[in-house]
């Protein structure tokens, strides 16, 4: 160091400078404005131009909202009230929107889906917010079966015995530990398949005749509106991510028949369009399944979403699996861990962390492909449109439809976005400067 | 090179070692029979035979890529060996795979890159093995975990996440984690090399620490100061071969092999 500064002359200071305001173009709007918007002649010109934009559509848009009717019969009695000038007619809004949130389903009936709907932000709560009690999440893994017997109705024990095949699982490994994991985990998954393929029916049946108790029935070619989009869309959320990290952590195993299947189907399901699959569950699968057997449309379709879906995660969390350092791993690994308490513990929160952008990406995409549907005779909002257009009232109303339909989904698209930026926010704060190499 | 007279490094940490429990015993802790591996159709160890018995003290070292880190991470299975024998503890490591998780769960390993999980804290950290692992209920972990946090000097530390911590506190917190899951055997990989001076010195105060307690200790380190203090035994390693072993003193001032006393030239930095 000191030859470095061999012609350094020797300071010390004697007086402290006391603190002193930035000058007043250093601050506050006038900075601001400066900075960003006029900072040299092109971005003057930009800023220009894209006021006079802005004020364009805010003049050409804001009569169209501000004249609109909300009360009228029809189109042409909207017309007729507007005489000539620029407005909407959401009147059809007004009179439609049961509709277009519940499609055909039974009017007398709506309090059974609001009521699932309500339910689902109960279940859906201790998941997105870590610190509330653990107990909370019963609930969360009762939520599918009490949907269910709400929108379907129908005998309670359907759904009831379902879930005692979870029960029996679970009897099934406790009855076979002694005779080793892998005996247990066999028995844990046979024995409630045995159950719901051949003894949950004449089981829930049973029950019923000795106990009726149940709602009314409603069929799945009722449902349509957007609730028909939550079904889909929620089950179709809930099951891909599962399925799309099992495929992931599929795609990067050693053994060679589970990596192969696993990038077959990611690629199969990946160079198809959804609507070519959604086809398929409509027409197709009647040719294979033994004639006769009534499969519901709804529950193929959301098959094949959640495939769809889970394909597109897989890659999303392989990238987050990659993106972890070798040594994580390692560190598991030389703890003791087992593969899948390393991967639950250790590699899936900070994978899925990274993934978090990926994931919610593919989810919304999801759920505006719900919309899809319609081309298989599935009425969801948009389909639900043209219902509403062939009556002769609403003939020709298209953009407050599309409006309304478009604001419902941003909504709830919206939501998801900006849960996911809390939750990437959090994460971080919670790691603070993040990894460790 | 070779005709610089052979010295004894320096000192490491400036004080005494308290060698009273520091003890070798006829126990065998782990034994390398024959043992070689290849990487492809690379050979990177040959022919290894070690024997280390409980309460040795060994350090390992050699020149860039001569197989010192394949060496101790095939004795917790981190690698895979292709031909010979390696016991850990009376438990072979073959294919079967509760034997790798048994050897592992009793081996301890500190890394280079600490490799400590960013996404929980330092306690959850040293927790997480022995409430999974060992099935230890969690107060009691928890207990252990400040035990030897105390013990590595940073039990203020607990809530923080390892990102918010030096490197020497990350790669202390790492050998304590490691210690919660009550090894019997402790490996190093290099475990000062990514660290500034001064933090070298407080990871190496902690493993003299640890070896003053008696523990059985294979550590891979070019910190030769370290091995004149506290090894027992001094293994020169190149070429996927174990070349030279002896006492630190017989090791550093009477080196017998030419490549020996090349490296000791090299690293000691005459
Ligand atoms: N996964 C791997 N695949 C192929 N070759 C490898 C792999 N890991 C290490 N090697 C090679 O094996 C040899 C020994 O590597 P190893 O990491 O054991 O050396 P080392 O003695 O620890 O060296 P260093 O002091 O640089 O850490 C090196 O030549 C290295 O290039
Ligand atoms: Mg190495």
């Amino acid at each position: 160091m000191s030859d470095l500064h061999a012609h350094s002359v020797a300071y010390v200071r004697d007086t402290m400078l006391p603190e002193a305001t930035p000058p007043v173009r250093e601050i506050g709007g006038f900075k601001w404005l400066r900075e960003n918007l006029f900072s040299n002649w092109w971005n003057t010109a930009l800023t220009l131009v894209s006021i006079y934009v802005i004020w364009w559509l805010v003049v050409q848009i804001t009569p169209w909202f501000a004249n609109s009717i909300w009360r009228a019969d029809s189109l042409s009695e909207c017309r007729a009230i507007l005489d000539g000038a620029t407005g909407a007619c959401f009147a059809v809004i007004t009179e439609r929107w049961p509709q277009l949130l519940f499609g055909f389903y039974p009017r007398s009936l709506y309090w059974r889906p609001t009521l699932a709907a309500v339910l689902l932000l109960v279940a859906i709560t201790p998941l997105l917010m870590p610190d509330l009690p653990r107990k909370l999440l019963w609930f969360t893994a009762a939520y599918p079966f009490i949907a269910f017997f709400l929108l379907w109705g129908g005998t309670i024990w359907v759904p009831v015995v379902t879930m005692a095949g979870f029960g029996v699982g679970y009897l099934a490994y406790l009855a076979t530990r002694s005779l080793g994991p892998l005996a247990a985990a066999i028995a844990a998954i046979v024995a409630p398949l045995i159950w719901w393929l051949f003894l949950a029916g004449p089981v829930s049946g049973a029950l019923g005749s000795v106990m009726p108790w149940g709602l009314q029935p409603v069929r799945s070619d009722r449902f349509g509106g957007f609730t028909l989009s939550m079904v889909i869309g929620v089950t179709g959320i809930s099951l891909s991510l599962p399925l799309g990290i099992l495929l992931a952590l599929g795609r990067r195993s050693d053994m060679p028949v589970v990596k192969m299947s696993c990038v077959i189907f990611i690629e199969f399901i990946r160079g198809v369009p959804l609507i070519a699959l959604l086809f398929t569950a409509s027409l197709l699968l009647n040719y294979f399944l033994p004639p006769g057997t009534s499969f519901d449309l709804i529950l193929r379709v959301v098959i094949m979403v959640t495939l769809f879906a889970a394909a597109y995660l897989a890659e999303v969390v392989r990238g987050g699996l990659a993106a972890l350092p070798r040594g994580q791993y390692e560190a598991a690994d030389s703890l003791g861990l087992t593969y899948w308490q390393a991967q639950r513990l250790v590699i899936m929160p900070q994978a899925l962390k990274i993934s978090i952008p990926g994931i919610v990406n593919t989810f919304i995409g999801l759920f505006k492909d719900t919309t899809l549907v319609v081309f298989i005779g599935l009425l969801d909002p948009l389909g639900l449109t043209n219902a509403i257009r062939a009556d002769t009232a609403w003939n020709g109303i298209y953009w407050e439809l599309f409006v309304f339909v478009g604001a419902l989904f941003f909504v709830f698209c919206f939501s998801i976005s900006r849960y996911s930026m809390y939750l990437e926010k959090r994460l971080s704060r919670d790691h603070r400067q993040g990894m460790t190499r | 090179m070779t005709d610089i007279t052979p010295a004894l490094p320096e000192a490491a940490v400036a004080r005494a070692i308290d060698t009273r429990r520091m003890r070798v015993t006829d126990e065998v802790a782990v034994s390398i029979a024959r043992m070689n591996k290849w990487y492809g159709t690379f050979h990177v160890l040959r022919d290894i035979d070690m024997t280390v018995y409980r309460g040795e003290r060994i350090v390992i070292c050699g020149p860039s890529g001569s197989g010192k880190s394949t060496l101790i991470r095939c004795i917790n299975a981190l690698e895979e060996h292709q031909a010979g024998k390696v016991v850990v503890d009376g438990t072979e490591l073959n294919e079967d795979l509760k034997n790798v998780d048994k050897v592992r769960s009793e081996v301890g390993m500190v890394f280079q890159h600490f490799n400590l999980f960013p996404h929980l804290t330092i306690l959850e950290n040293c927790t997480l093995a022995p409430i999974w692992v060992r099935k230890v209920p969690k107060k009691q972990a928890v207990e252990t975990a400040m035990h030897f946090l105390t013990k590595v000097k940073i039990p203020e530390q607990a809530n923080k996440y390892p990102g918010q911590l030096s490197g020497g506190q990350q790669q202390r917190v790492a050998i304590a984690r490691s210690l919660c899951m009550r090894p019997r055997i402790m490996l190093f990989d290099e475990p000062t090399s990514a660290l500034d001076p001064e933090m070298i010195k407080e990871v190496l105060d902690t493993m003299i620490g640890l070896a003053e307690d008696g523990m059985t200790m294979l550590v891979v380190t070019h910190e030769m100061g370290f091995a004149r203090q506290v090894a027992n035994r001094v293994v020169f390693m190149d070429q996927g071969q174990i070349v030279e072993q002896n006492e630190p003193e017989e090791f550093f001032l009477r080196p017998k092999s030419d490549r020996t006393k090349l490296f000791l030239s090299q690293i000691l930095g005459h």
